[in-house]
C-alpha cells in the first residue's frame, strides 16, 4: 500500500515535469517577441550571420520539437543558457540554490516554532483574551504584503530568514490553532484532562496522533509558502538566491531561465507535499 | 454560539461593510477631492512634507501623494473585485462542472488544478507576467495585472466547488429531479448551481483581499501597474528608499490603508460564509 502510494507520487512528479515542460515551452514559444533577437539588429553582423540567427530561431518554431529538444538536453543536465546573464542555467542554479535553501529552511523553522508555541499555548490556556491577542497578531501579519515585510526587514536589519518566517507563520498558526482547538475538544482528551494527566503527556499521547497527519500536510504546504516568500525577500533584501534570480529573469524577460526555475520550484514543492502525504499515511497507519 | 456573540458578529460585519463602503466612496470622489489628478507634478515642491496644499506631501517628482492614494485606492478597490468575479466564475465553471460530471473530466480538471496549485502563487504570477510584454501603456498594465490575477486565481476555489458539487450531485433532491426527467445541463443550472451560491459568494469575498495583496507584491517588485498610474503596489514601492520609520511617517499611509481594508474584508466575511469556503 505504501509502495503504491510512493509510486503514484513518483508518477505524478514525472507527469507534472513533462506537462510543466510542455506548458513552459508553449509559453516561451508564444510569448511576444520570441522570434526577435537583439543580435539581429547589430550592424556589425553580416547578412549571412543574421540569416543563420534567424534559421536557429526557425528551428525552434515548432512547440513540440522545441519541447523535445529542451527535455533531451535537460536529461543530460543541460538546462540551456540564460539570455540576460549569458551563463549556463545549471551553473546559476548551483551557485544560488544553497542560499535559498538556507533561508527557506531557517524561515520554516522559525515560523513553525512561533506558530506552534502560540497555538499550543492558546489551546492550553483556553483564555479567550489570549486567543484573541494571538489571532489579532497573526491576522495583522496576514494583512501585510510579503514584499512590505521584506522591505521592513531591510529597514530594521532583520535577517532574510526571519522575514520569510514572519510571512509564513500566520498561515501555519491559523491551521495549527484550528486543528489543536478541535483536538483538545475531543471527548477522550477532555476526559484525560479531567483525570489530571499532564499537558505534555496529553499532547504526545493523545493530541499528536490525532493531528499529526494533518499537521504534516500543513508542513508540506508551508514549504511552498516559504519558497514563494523567498522572491520578495531575496529581491528586496539583495540576497543572491534563486528567488532573486527568478525576479531578475522576470524583469529582463529571460523566459528560458524563468521557466527552468519555475519547474525546479514546482518539483521541490511537489516533493515536499508528496513526502508529507507519505509520512502522514505512515502515521495514520501506525495509529490504526 | 451565544446569541450575544452572534449579535456582536453581525454588528462587526455591518460596521466593516460600512467602513469599506466609506473607503470606496471616498476613492470614487477622487476627481472632486483631488482635482489636480494623480500625474500632475508640482516641481517647485518635489519631496515636500505634508502641508495644507498637499495633505500627505509630494513624492520625489512632485506628485501629490494624497491624490495618488485616492486614485490608487480606486483602482485597487474596483479592479480586485472584478478579478475576484472572473476567478469565481472560472472556478464555478471548472470546479462545478468537474464535480457534476465526475469521471475522467473531473480527474483531468483536478489534475490541471493540482498543477497550478503545486506552484507557489508569486512564482506563477511573475512567470506569467514576464511572458507578457512589460513595456505596455499604464492602462494596459492595469488590465494585464488584474486579468492575470483573475485568470490564475481560480484553482483553490475550483477544488472547493468541485467537492461541494460532488456532494450535491448525490443529494436527495437532485436524485428526485433526475428521476422526474430533468437531466444534463438543465439539472446543473436549475438544481445544482443555485445551491453553490453560498460557496461562490464566499470564494468571491475571500479572493478580493488575496488579489489586493498580490497586486501590492507585484507592484513593489516592479511587475505590477506601470507608472504614472497609481495602485497600492506602486505607492508602497516608495517605502524602498526609507532609512528609518520616523523619517517620513506619512509614506506609510498607503500601507496602513491597505492593512485596514484587507482586515475589513476579513471581518466582513460571516462565519457561515467562512465555513462554506
Amino acid at each position: 500500500m505504501l509502495g503504491w502510494r510512493i509510486a503514484r507520487h513518483g508518477l505524478a512528479l514525472v507527469a507534472i515535469v513533462l506537462l510543466g515542460g510542455l506548458l513552459s515551452a508553449t509559453l516561451v514559444r508564444l510569448a511576444p517577441g520570441f522570434d526577435v533577437d537583439e543580435e539581429q539588429l547589430d550592424p556589425h553582423l553580416s547578412a549571412e550571420s543574421v540569416r543563420a540567427l534567424r534559421e536557429t530561431r526557425q528551428q525552434e518554431r515548432n512547440v513540440f520539437s522545441y519541447w523535445l529538444h529542451s527535455m533531451q538536453r535537460a536529461v543530460k543536465g543541460d538546462l540551456g543558457t540564460s539570455l540576460s546573464l549569458g551563463q549556463p542555467v545549471t551553473t546559476l542554479l548551483r551557485d544560488r540554490a544553497p542560499l535559498t535553501l538556507k533561508l527557506v529552511s531557517m524561515g520554516l523553522l522559525f515560523s513553525w516554532a512561533v506558530a506552534m508555541a502560540m497555538a499550543l499555548s492558546a489551546a492550553w490556556l483556553r483564555a479567550s483574551a489570549y486567543d484573541a491577542l494571538t489571532t489579532c497578531l497573526s491576522g495583522t501579519f496576514l494583512c501585510i504584503p510579503a514584499a512590505v515585510l521584506a522591505l521592513l526587514s531591510v529597514l530594521w536589519n532583520v535577517p532574510g530568514s526571519l522575514a520569510i518566517g514572519l510571512i509564513v507563520f500566520p498561515r501555519v498558526y491559523r491551521y495549527a490553532r484550528n486543528l489543536l482547538a478541535k483536538a483538545y475538544s475531543l471527548p477522550h482528551i477532555i476526559t484525560a484532562r479531567a483525570k489530571g494527566l499532564g499537558e505534555l503527556r496529553i499532547l504526545f499521547w493523545h493530541v499528536v496522533p490525532v493531528t499529526g497527519a494533518q499537521l504534516l500536510a500543513v508542513a508540506g504546504v508551508s514549504v511552498s509558502m516559504a519558497v514563494g516568500a523567498a522572491i520578495p525577500v531575496e529581491a528586496l533584501c539583495g540576497l543572491p538566491g534563486v528567488g532573486q534570480l527568478a525576479w531578475q529573469a522576470a524583469l529582463s524577460r529571460d523566459l528560458p531561465l524563468l521557466m527552468n526555475i519555475t519547474i525546479l520550484v514546482t518539483l521541490v514543492t511537489l516533493l515536499a507535499n508528496s513526502a508529507a502525504d507519505v509520512f502522514g499515511h505512515m502515521l495514520r497507519g501506525q495509529d490504526a | 454560539m451565544k446569541p450575544e456573540s452572534i449579535g456582536a458578529l453581525i454588528t462587526g460585519r455591518r460596521l466593516a461593510c460600512a467602513l469599506l463602503l466609506l473607503v470606496v466612496s471616498v476613492s470614487l470622489a477622487a476627481n472632486w477631492l483631488a482635482p489636480g489628478g494623480y500625474a500632475r507634478q508640482y516641481r517647485e515642491a518635489a519631496g515636500a512634507p505634508p502641508s495644507a496644499a498637499h495633505w500627505l506631501g509630494t513624492d520625489d517628482i512632485g506628485r501629490d501623494r494624497f491624490a495618488r492614494v485616492l486614485y490608487g485606492t480606486r483602482i485597487s478597490l474596483l479592479l480586485a473585485p472584478a478579478a475576484a468575479l472572473l476567478s469565481t466564475l472560472m472556478a464555478a465553471l471548472v470546479g462545478g462542472l468537474a464535480g457534476y460530471m465526475g469521471g475522467l473530466w473531473a480527474r483531468l480538471a483536478m489534475a490541471a488544478t493540482d498543477l497550478f496549485l503545486s506552484l507557489p502563487w508569486l512564482f506563477l504570477l511573475i512567470t506569467v507576467r514576464a511572458v507578457m510584454p512589460l513595456n505596455v501603456s499604464p492602462m494596459a498594465s492595469v488590465l494585464v495585472t488584474f486579468s492575470m490575477l483573475g485568470l490564475l486565481g481560480w484553482t483553490s476555489a475550483a477544488r472547493v466547488l468541485c467537492a461541494r458539487t460532488r456532494s450535491l450531485r448525490d443529494a436527495d433532491f437532485v436524485c428526485q429531479a433526475r428521476a422526474s426527467g430533468i437531466r444534463g445541463m438543465r439539472l446543473f443550472w436549475i438544481h445544482v448551481m443555485p445551491n453553490l451560491k453560498p460557496a461562490l459568494y464566499a470564494q468571491f469575498w475571500i479572493s478580493i483581499p488575496v488579489f489586493i495583496l498580490s497586486e501590492a507584491n507585484l507592484g513593489i517588485l516592479g511587475l505590477g501597474v506601470a507608472e504614472p498610474m497609481p495602485s497600492w503596489g506602486s505607492l508602497l514601492k516608495e517605502l524602498e528608499g526609507l532609512t528609518s520609520i520616523g523619517e517620513e511617517p506619512w509614506k506609510f499611509v498607503p500601507l496602513i490603508l491597505l492593512v485596514v481594508v484587507v482586515t475589513l474584508f476579513q471581518f466582513a466575511l460571516s462565519k457561515q460564509e467562512e465555513v462554506a469556503a
